[in-house]
């Protein structure tokens, strides 16, 4: 099925609320949904985390197998991540083949992963050229209510966070270890409406707005990964007042990721 | 069935003898004659607009049940992909076609407001007994209100009246079951105090053997021992402190 | 199943008679059910039972896309059982493999056998069943989990459909295999119940079993579907705070 047909009024609803500074269901312009975190929630990966921002819930598994290097980078492990959009979590996901825009979700957020270095993958490396650690993040979207890249992006980074490094069952070490994480990207995503720019947006939001920007920050001060995505255009302060908000908001998210507290 | 009545669809039970009713707790809105629902244009043709109305399939919409004299190909003229109608349901055909129509008081195009959709089941605790639900919310919000029985509920008025009937139709979805839900919301139209937001609870609360490092960051789940079958033991451990 | 060197195979069944986890031979896994846990679906539950998890959601009925297999005088069921990447031990490659489609197809097949499907022609009613974490009972769980969000979604039914799988262990019959006894087991049979009429709509079976253990295990297994019936009924009367009289009973 194609992408629901949205109400004209309500679209137009939302971008008068955003003019005064107001949101549909009541949150001012910076504001998340509440977010709850439930890391371990798989015990058949070696780290999860189901992260639910409102009514949107994603699920992260990480599995950590022997693999075999790349042959352009011999004395590395490898990093994958993939989304499914599963037909289970909105009435417009269809079963099939990945979607252009699960590619995007997973492409986003292993931007942010893998440009922050959040894991040395050259500690992944078992001999080089011959054996490494394959590290797969697999992205499980259950309820889609809006803002997925973020919600998916806090799932993995939560749990890498949490992820065990299975080398005693693989024979490649006398005993598990936790995996080293040694950066916290965090992924914080607006949208425009009018002349107003907001975090976290919901379903309606997305399907009103009139662009989307998601910036991911680390704990250093950095910008590690950008997307602009749907319809729409931002300007050269639109972006820098983005950024601003990214690493207020990336602040809260990366202890939520390690553990401190919702 | 061997003298007793066993329900199709999940719902409480009524006796008013010598009838016994099961009204609906969930599922999508299910036509009926008569019934008024507020739709959205999702497909124009050269004689009709085909309309989701949140039911099992599209509605057409001919253009002969529409106050406007119209040739055919003019029905992009008059009704475009998103607008939003009130329109009545005619008839359903035994092949499962919903016929609607605009030709009725209170029927037509909407302009402004907007439109708050909720679970089609609880359409009956919008209204309220008599009307009361939707007298409580005009009265002290002077929005206008337009309850389609499909679940959306067309709202119009001040962003603040639209604001606070918002708030009040998602409480009546969330507490439906509840006694005394007027008063509720009749108490929370006079404080101006917004209805607290639902509990977040954890999705998983039954852990066999739990993971090393499971935490769950919130509110702690009340172990449910009603919850396990006759004949099994209870012996899952409690959950962890947090 | 299969041959396993005999040094591999743990102790099934202790000398006291219990299993692997201290079960007794008729008991099941511990069982929750949350009805209603995910929001855009028309109908939803979460099954955990045991170390499964398992996510069902139903929209429907609607219409059916692509449009060539709608019928004219019912509406369809289509099931879609997948696995996530995460929820076996080993990394599982997204996608529906060979047995997923299998088990999708059966399952859609009992479900459509207990839906009044013919009040809603030319309609789909869609099931979607993830396997978020498996051990043994996948697809019991999502026939129980898929049924409760049937019910979940108004969607009008003969019954609940409570099922669970029975099985041969180091030679004595079991009900509800975890993962180390349906590996290392004789014999497996997943089974899903009507409880109002007694009938059985899913029934599959692999391993060894005599014509007497075959009559002992379908006992078995029709006497832990209607506990978990309760269980079931349970969760929807959880689901909308009601409390009393039997869901599925509307009067004498």
């Amino acid at each position: 099925m194609s992408e629901e047909v949205a109400a004209e009024i309500l679209t137009t609803h939302i971008l008068e609320l955003a003019r005064d500074g107001r949101r549909l269901d009541g949150r001012g312009p910076d504001d998340y949904r509440e977010i709850s975190v439930e890391p371990g929630f798989v015990t058949t990966a070696d780290g999860s985390a189901l992260v639910r921002f409102g009514d949107t819930a994603v699920l992260c598994g990480v599995k950590l197998e022997p693999g075999k290097p790349f042959p352009d980078t011999p004395n590395a492990g490898v990093l994958t991540t993939n989304a499914e959009l599963v037909p289970l979590s909105s009435p417009t996901f269809e079963p099939g083949p990945p979607h252009p825009r699960a590619i995007e979700v997973s492409r986003v957020v292993d931007r942010s992963i893998r440009a922050a270095e959040t894991i040395d993958l050259k500690k992944l490396c078992v001999t080089p050229g011959e054996k490494c650690w394959t590290c797969f993040v697999d992205i499980h979207v259950l309820d889609h209510a809006g803002n997925l890249i973020d919600a998916a992006q806090l799932a993995a980074l939560t749990a890498l966070t949490h992820a065990t490094l299975p080398a005693k069952r693989f024979g490649i070490a006398e005993s598990d270890s936790p995996l080293e994480v040694n950066h916290y990207p965090v992924e914080v995503t607006f949208c425009r409406l009018g002349d107003a720019i907001v975090v976290d947006p919901s379903r309606d939001e997305e399907r009103a707005a009139q662009g989307r920007i998601t910036v991911a920050t680390d704990e250093q001060g950095n910008v590690v990964a950008m997307q602009k995505g749907l319809i729409g255009a931002f300007s050269p302060d639109d972006l820098r007042d983005v950024v601003e908000r990214a690493f207020k908001h990336g602040e809260r998210m990366r202890a939520i990721a390690r553990g401190g507290g919702t | 069935m061997g003298g007793r009545l066993y329900a199709s669809v999940l719902g409480l039970l009524q006796r008013r003898p010598p009838l016994v009713r099961v009204v609906p707790l969930s599922g999508r809105y299910i036509p009926k004659a008569q019934d008024v629902v507020v739709g959205t244009v999702c497909d124009v043709q050269g004689t009709f607009w085909l309309l989701d109305i949140a039911a099992p399939r599209w509605a057409p919409l001919h253009m002969t049940g529409t106050p406007w004299k119209i040739d055919f190909g003019e029905t992009g003229q008059y009704l475009h992909v998103g607008d939003s109608v009130v329109v009545g349901v005619e008839a359903i055909e035994n092949t499962g076609r919903i016929g609607v129509t605009m030709l009725g008081e209170g029927l037509g195009k909407l302009e402004g407001g907007t439109i708050v959709t909720i679970s089609a089941a609880k359409v009956p605790r919008v209204i309220g007994r008599g009307g009361s639900m939707i007298t409580t919310m005009t009265r002290l919000t002077g929005a206008e209100i337009v309850v389609g029985q499909n679940g959306r509920i067309w709202v119009g008025g001040s962003p603040e009246a639209i604001r606070r009937v918002r708030e009040c139709l998602k409480l009546i979805e969330r507490q439906g079951q509840r006694s005394g839900l007027t008063e509720m919301v009749e108490r929370y139209l006079k404080s101006s105090q917004p209805p607290p937001p639902p509990p977040v609870e954890p999705l998983s609360t039954l852990v066999e053997r739990p993971a090393p490092g499971t935490e769950v960051f919130v509110a702690n789940p009340e172990p449910d021992g009603a919850l396990f079958p006759e004949g099994v033991d209870g012996d899952v451990p409690p959950p962890e402190d947090n | 199943m299969g041959s396993v060197g005999a040094k591999d195979v743990p102790v099934l069944i202790g000398e006291d008679g219990r299993r692997i986890d201290g079960r007794r031979a008729d008991e099941l896994r511990p069982m929750k059910i949350t009805a209603g846990a995910l929001h855009q679906a028309d109908g939803s539950a979460f099954v955990e039972w045991g170390m499964n998890k398992v996510m069902a959601a139903v929209y429907g009925p609607r219409e059916v896309h692509p449009r060539h297999l709608q019928e004219n005088n019912k509406a369809i069921v289509q099931c879609r059982y997948n696995m996530a990447a995460f929820s076996v031990d080993e990394r599982k490659r997204p996608g529906l493999d060979r047995r997923s489609q299998e088990i999708s197809k059966v399952i859609a097949e009992a479900l459509e056998s207990v839906v009044f499907a013919e009040e809603y022609p030319r309609t789909s009613i869609d099931v979607y069943i993830e396997v978020l974490q498996a051990n043994a009972g996948t697809r019991c769980a999502g026939v129980v989990a898929a049924s409760v969000a049937l019910a979940d979604a108004g969607i009008p039914m003969v019954d609940l459909l409570p099922s669970v799988a029975v099985g041969k262990v180091a030679g004595h019959i079991v009900l509800d295999l975890k993962k180390e006894e349906d590996n290392f087991g004789e014999a497996d049979m997943p089974m899903a119940l009507v409880p109002q009429s007694g009938r059985l709509v899913l029934l599959q079976m692999e391993g060894r079993l005599s014509k007497a253990e075959f009559a002992t295990a379908l006992d078995m297994g029709v006497a832990g579907c209607k506990t978990i019936y309760g269980t079931m009924k349970q969760a929807l009367r959880d689901r909308y705070n009601v409390t009393g009289s039997d869901p599925t009973e509307a009067g004498q």
